[in-house]
């Protein structure tokens, strides 16, 4: 059987979109409703941030609703209970996303296993080093069927991206650029010369491209050399916690919107 | 001994080290590793390092007898005098060390976190020095208590970014440069000013630090015929100054090395930075080691009087010598280190740094023989501490 992640990369007509979002935000319980909402929108993957007291590779947007969160009492047991009835609410793939720390202080196992129980296709873990995944983490992986998202980014050595190529991870998260989370997406010669790049390599892993994108124009540009954009920090600013639902399906439609 | 303390190529110390780093920071990391035994082993950089150390800094800092003290813990007690260093503590050591190297690798520009400030004037002054552009990420919080130290550092010329996240303390002040880091990769160079972090940054700091304890050494075969004392006593926020004190007697069995850690309001009181005491295996700043975390992993805000001690982690080196009980762990409260530090202000006229009041504090806690041996590293001078003395009193 096709793993969840490989059917949606098998559909190549179609720009594909992922929407990152942090569990426990605004309020504790809206980690569903987002899911719920999510899956009426043509969003092809969605990945659930894990809030970190410590998120280094994230900016201010990612920052403070991983604050927010934990403020609202998220921790992992909720969040696992949160996704009891995943799978009665979305076929789509879903990818956690949280830092090492998280994953090593719950107990690498217990952890994986969890994930693979509701329903969890992969984990994004981007202090995660190569070594330290083959050591320690890849056998938990495997055992539960997990895959696991390297990043590259446009300082990433070819010989690396090979290397990640054949770990099998899921899909290749493009950093759109050297920064943090959240920043902004201009096109530039040197960007699309990355995609370029990347797309001469015939990776057999998909590619989408995340950090920074927020509109339909940045969604068009990537997919038309790679597998799909990532959005998290526009999705999040754009969220009305009064009109919740409503807001998810209105950034949705912008960023599928030609106008 | 059973197992050498050594660093292991991937940087790990037994089960701690290692590079958890996001991807955006590998080909920086990646550069320093490959290159910061070449640079630093290098003869020319070694005199260069050597000559601004003696003529800059005022090294070899004095090994010196502390009578009264002595006297009043029953064993021949010396201070290792790293208040003497310019700037008045012993990050300096290592500011220009990694000064030096970002020069080698071609980078214009230095950042760098700092909790107490020490590491920051440290920097700063190391930049002014070498002309180079400076930038120290300081949280709210220890802008206001290190007033002096801010105030330091934009006189050398640094810029001072306040760290406004999470607890904005050191930890935040490190987060926040790892993502200037992040977002500024090219000509600039992260001197990370204790030893945590990632590979190689541990190993580097430690052997900048370790002139310490190859002093100790010389001097003490000087005043005592022998090279080994039976005791190094440290304080540890990230463990630097413990670093350099303890790296040649790492192996050397006979000698006890005790590591202070801050216990702030007391180990149990849920006010403390007794990493130790209190923490458990993790990732913390981009190397596996010992952290007070909550059961879901999230990193707890530490507490303690002293800013230089305020982290909520320690270095590997440190989490595999408390794991190996190489290393003899004891907790010093807010009041005992700042009771220490009038102690040793009215015993031998020395004013320490508060983080430097905790080892002190440390003496009444040990049971010595009066032939002991022992060498407390006085990692800093207490000037930048005056208005917490004063706030506390009772001198
Ligand atoms: C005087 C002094 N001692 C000790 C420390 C703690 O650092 P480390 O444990 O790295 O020596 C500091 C940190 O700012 C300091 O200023």
């Amino acid at each position: 059987m096709l793993h969840r992640i490989e059917n949606i990369f098998r559909q190549q007509e179609k720009d594909k979109l992922t929407i990152y979002f942090t569990a426990g935000y605004p309020k504790l319980d809206d980690t569903q409703t987002i899911i719920k909402a999510l899956n009426e929108t043509d969003t092809d993957i969605i990945e659930i941030g894990i809030p970190y007291s410590d998120p280094l590779a994230d900016g201010e947007t990612i920052q403070q609703t991983s604050h927010q969160a934990l403020e609202n009492g998220m921790n992992l047991n909720l969040l696992f209970e949160q996704l009891k009835d995943l799978r009665q609410i979305t076929d789509k793939p879903v990818f956690l996303m949280g830092y090492c720390n998280n994953v090593l202080k719950y107990g690498t196992e217990k952890f994986c296993k969890q994930c693979a129980e509701v329903g969890v296709d992969g984990l994004i873990l981007p202090d995660m080093p190569i070594l330290e995944y083959q050591k320690q983490f890849a056998p938990y992986f495997d055992k539960y069927g997990l895959k696991n998202v390297f990043l590259i980014t446009p300082k990433t050595s070819e010989e690396r991206i090979r290397a990640i190529d054949e770990l099998n991870g899921g899909f290749i998260y493009m950093v759109s650029s050297a920064a943090t989370t959240g920043g902004s997406w201009q096109e530039s010669p040197e960007k699309t010369a990355y995609l370029q790049r990347i797309k001469n390599m015939k990776l057999k892993t998909p590619q989408m491209v995340g950090f920074g994108i927020s509109d339909y124009p940045a969604l068009r540009l990537v997919n038309q050399f790679t597998d799909g954009a990532i959005v998290g920090s526009a999705f999040l600013r754009a969220l009305d916690p009064d009109k919740l639902e409503q807001s998810v399906k209105d950034f949705i439609s912008l960023m599928r919107s030609n106008k | 001994m059973a197992q050498k303390i050594a660093i292991d190529e991937n940087g790990y110390y037994g089960d701690f080290g290692g590079a958890y780093i996001p991807e955006l920071l590998h080909p920086n990391i990646e550069e320093l590793r490959n290159s910061y035994l070449d640079i630093m082993t290098k003869p020319d950089f070694q005199e260069k390092f050597k000559l601004l150390l003696k003529d800059y800094v005022g090294r070899p800092t004095p090994l010196y007898l502390a009578k009264k003290l002595s006297e009043k813990y029953g064993a021949k007690i010396y201070l290792k005098r790293e208040d003497l260093n310019h700037t008045g503590a012993h990050k300096i050591n290592n500011a220009i060390g990694q000064a030096l190297v970002a020069k080698e690798l071609g980078k214009k520009k230095i950042i760098a976190e700092t909790g107490a400030g020490q590491h920051g004037v440290a920097t700063a002054t190391a930049c002014a020095l070498l002309g180079m552009e400076c930038t120290v990420f300081m949280g709210e919080k220890d802008m206001e208590r290190q007033k002096p130290n801010v105030e330091r550092m934009k006189i050398l010329g640094a810029k001072v970014e306040p760290a406004r996240s999470g607890s904005k303390t050191l930890k935040d002040a490190t987060n926040e440069a790892m993502r200037y880091w992040i977002n500024n990769p090219e000509d600039t160079h992260y001197i990370i000013g204790s030893v945590v972090g990632p590979h190689p940054y541990p190993d580097m700091v430690t052997r900048f630090q370790s002139v310490i304890s190859e002093e100790m050494m010389n001097q003490l075969q000087e005043h005592e015929g022998k090279n080994n004392p039976d005791y190094v006593i440290a304080c540890v926020g990230g463990g630097s100054n413990a670093a350099g004190a303890f790296y040649h007697y790492l192996n050397e069995e006979d000698v006890k090395l005790i590591c202070v850690e801050a216990a702030g309001h007391g180990v149990d009181s849920g006010e403390t930075a007794a990493t130790t005491a209190k923490g458990s295996d993790g990732v913390l700043h981009g190397s596996k080691t010992l952290l007070m975390q909550s059961e879901d992993g999230q990193v707890t805000e530490p507490y303690s009087i002293s800013a230089g001690l305020d982290y909520p982690g320690i270095g590997p080196l440190h989490a595999h010598l408390f794991k190996s009980k190489r290393g003899i762990f004891k907790y010093v409260t807010d009041e005992q280190a700042m009771q220490a530090g009038v102690e040793l202000s009215k015993l031998e006229g020395i004013i320490p740094a508060v983080e430097s009041a905790h080892a002190l504090a440390a003496l009444s806690q040990i049971d010595f023989k009066a032939s002991d041996v022992v060498v407390l590293n006085l990692s800093g001078r207490g000037d930048k501490d005056l208005q917490t003395y004063i706030n506390h009193g009772s001198y």
